[in-house]
């Protein structure tokens, strides 16, 4: 019988290994699925995981891959913030909506304006939005104790209900013939989040999710706010000792996540998106979660983990149009892939003897 | 505005069929975390029993092998989420949250091909005399099985806690695991059982969306069912008595809130359609004012990790 053994610290060794290694046997897992739908599976996974990158068609879409995959590394590195700290904030997708119509509403009441710093207030006010959306539960739970998971999702519905009302009211185009959706931002230079380098997919998103990599690198590794998210995370007794003030904490991370999954909605909304609509948020706040927990919580783990995740969104839509493939197939794809991660995380903090029986 | 229009009468028989839902989710969760296990993923195991239950209902034409189906889908989930927590020690927020992203792709990929599709009819019970007393019988004793069902299991689940070994046993593991080993217990696979149970209840409760309270396969139908559900076990401060009052306040709420909605009231229509949500903040939070009380009520072990080292 296997019987597992705690390691004194966590392996460093699996602590790299085991994110590719869930990635790889999500793709066998993945082909069993294609295969099971009828599709041929080395195509599938081929067609998902290799020709977005290298195949013919790839300079169309290695530009889209920074464009999907900025929005997840902005929000997962906020969310990795809390997470580490034992702070669950799983709203970011309600953060990104609020931020969003924030963001455009600040937009959009100086129509038509030319003038250039009404982009920069709209990122403020992007980033306000979020961050003042996260604030209901981290409020809540630093006054009362409330459990920031329920709150923080509760809310989600909450901000789908409210970009509903202002897709079909308040922030509806006066010039749609009485259609929902607002102005489209591409008809608004001032205010579009256009392409810096088109073929690169760059636009202001990708810099600013560049930028908080590498803040979150510096915070983490280099300040002391950092050290007291992770000793908080890995004992929140010796960190009380530390005299770290749980409250400052709570609010801090949740206040982050949401100012960048704020500023990740503004930059989706004004940019690739164009506009606000009723559906315009394609769940980029619960595959950040993915995200963050495949990049180990790191900030260049969730780089690369961004990157992954965004190959498998690109690579998802061009296996849809050439093999048919259903579009939940990869969210089952996605699901996965966070499962096998947790699950052969085991081999980073356990040893697995071979033998050894229970004790009665 | 036409507030005539909503008849007192229907409004309270379709409370009942509004809560059984979230009252199965929940009842089944209770007992999930009095083992000590928090699982998150109730949502994600709701929306694949709701399509499950409705796939097999259609091809069989038979709601009642749908519902068995549901259990079967949702245990299955559950299954998943209790071999990660318990055999491979992994994160519980962390797992549950992964199992409710899967569950909802899952379902997406099931039921694409029955978008639109009407669920075979589940019929009324007319429950003989009751169902005949004039407006208590219309209110109570003329609904379909499951609501009947979802009540006798809270009945079931208060008396097994309450009055048997295995309640007891149940509830020592969820207390304290280390002391509940030490007396021989075998505290993973007691979690198990607890965890499957939870899983089966929630299938049900997503079965009963899809096959009555809508009834039709959409994407996503349970809409946060399962997140309420969560929200529930902590109003009930882990009673089950007190589950289904929250329950059927809760599910009060929802048809309300669509009835104002249907008689045009003039209160913008995402205000009454966001209310359910923020009800259940504000329960949370009047939950955690109490915090004593509240605090009574959890299982000391809830959501920490059991390794018996020897």
């Amino acid at each position: 019988m296997l019987t597992l053994e705690r390691r004194p610290s966590p392996s460093r060794m699996w602590t790299m290994l085991t994110p590719p290694l869930a990635v790889v046997l999500t793709m066998v897992a993945g082909a069993v699925l294609f295969a099971f739908l009828g599709k041929n599976p080395v195509e599938a996974i081929r067609t998902i995981f290799w020709d977005p990158v290298f195949g013919e068609f790839a300079f169309y879409y290695r530009g889209q891959l920074l464009v999907k995959a900025a929005p997840l590394i902005l929000i997962a590195i906020g969310l990795s913030l809390g997470f580490r700290a034992g702070i669950w904030n799983i709203g970011a997708e309600g953060q990104y909506i609020v931020g969003a119509i924030c963001g455009a509403a600040v937009g959009l009441a100086f129509y038509p304006t030319e003038n250039s710093l009404v982009f920069p207030l709209m990122i403020l006010a992007g980033a306000i939005g979020g961050w003042a959306w996260a604030m209901i539960p981290a409020a809540l739970k630093v006054l009362f104790g409330t459990n920031e998971i329920l709150v923080s999702l509760m809310l989600v519905y909450v901000a789908e209900a409210m970009l509903a009302s202002a897709s079909s009211g308040l922030l509806r185009n006066p010039d749609g013939m009485g259609f929902p959706g607002s102005r489209n931002f591409k008809d608004f230079p001032a205010a579009h989040n256009d392409y810096l380098i088109e073929s690169a997919g760059i636009h202001w998103g990708v810099v600013a999710a560049l930028i908080a990599v590498i803040f979150a690198y510096i915070l983490l590794s280099r300040h002391l706010l950092g050290f007291q998210i992770r000793v908080t995370g890995q004992s929140p007794r010796a960190a009380r000792f530390a005299g770290v003030n749980p409250s400052r904490l709570i609010l801090f991370c949740l206040g982050t996540s949401g100012a960048l999954a704020g500023l990740a909605g503004l930059f989706e909304v004004t940019g690739p998106a164009g506009q606000i609509s009723i559906d315009f948020n394609s769940g980029y706040g619960f595959t950040a979660i993915i995200v963050a927990f495949l990049g180990r919580l790191h900030p260049i783990g969730i780089l690369l983990a961004g990157l992954l995740m965004a190959l498998t969104y690109i690579g998802g839509e061009a296996a849809q149009s050439t093999l048919g493939l259903p579009a939940s197939a990869v969210q089952v794809l996605q699901g996965m892939l966070l499962f096998f991660l947790l699950a052969v995380d085991v081999l980073t903090n356990f040893r697995i003897r071979l033998g050894k029986t229970e004790a009665a | 505005m036409d507030l005539s229009s909503i008849n007192p009468l229907v409004l309270l028989a379709s409370i009942m069929v509004a809560s059984t839902p979230i009252l199965l989710a929940a009842i089944g969760e209770m007992v999930v975390e009095k083992s000590g296990v928090l699982n998150l993923g109730v949502e994600g195991m709701m929306i694949t029993g709701a399509v499950c239950g409705f796939v097999i209902a259609t091809e069989t034409g038979s709601p009642a092998v749908g519902f068995i189906a549901a259990a079967i889908g949702g245990a299955i989930l559950a299954l998943l989420f209790g071999f990660l927590t318990q055999y491979l020690l992994s994160n519980q927020v962390a797992t549950g949250l992964a199992l409710t992203l899967f569950g909802l792709g899952l379902s997406a990929l099931i039921g694409q091909s029955y978008v639109g599709i009407k669920a075979p009819v589940t019929s009324n019970l007319h429950i003989p005399l009751l169902a005949d007393i004039p407006v208590i019988g219309r209110i109570l004793f003329q609904h379909d099985m499951m609501v009947y069902v979802s009540i006798a299991i809270v009945a079931a689940v208060w008396a097994v806690l309450k009055f048997t070994r295995a309640g007891l046993i149940l509830r020592a593991v969820g207390e304290s695991h280390d002391a509940a080993h030490a007396l021989g217990y075998k505290v993973v696979r007691i979690r198990m059982l607890a965890i499957m149970f939870g899983g089966a209840c929630a299938g049900l409760g997503g079965a009963y969306v899809s096959l009555i309270r809508v009834p039709q396969w959409t994407e996503g139908m349970t809409a946060g069912a399962g997140w309420i559900a969560l929200a529930i076990v902590v109003f009930a401060s882990w009673r089950p008595w007190r589950v289904l009052l929250g329950a059927y306040l809760f599910g009060g709420v929802t048809v309300l809130q669509l009835n104002l909605q249907a008689a045009e009231v003039p209160v913008p229509v995402a205000l009454l359609s966001m209310s359910p949500y923020l009800i259940t903040i504000l329960v949370l939070v009047i939950m955690s004012i109490n915090r004593g009380r509240a605090a009574l009520g959890a299982p000391a072990a809830l959501g920490r990790v059991f390794h018996a080292s020897h």
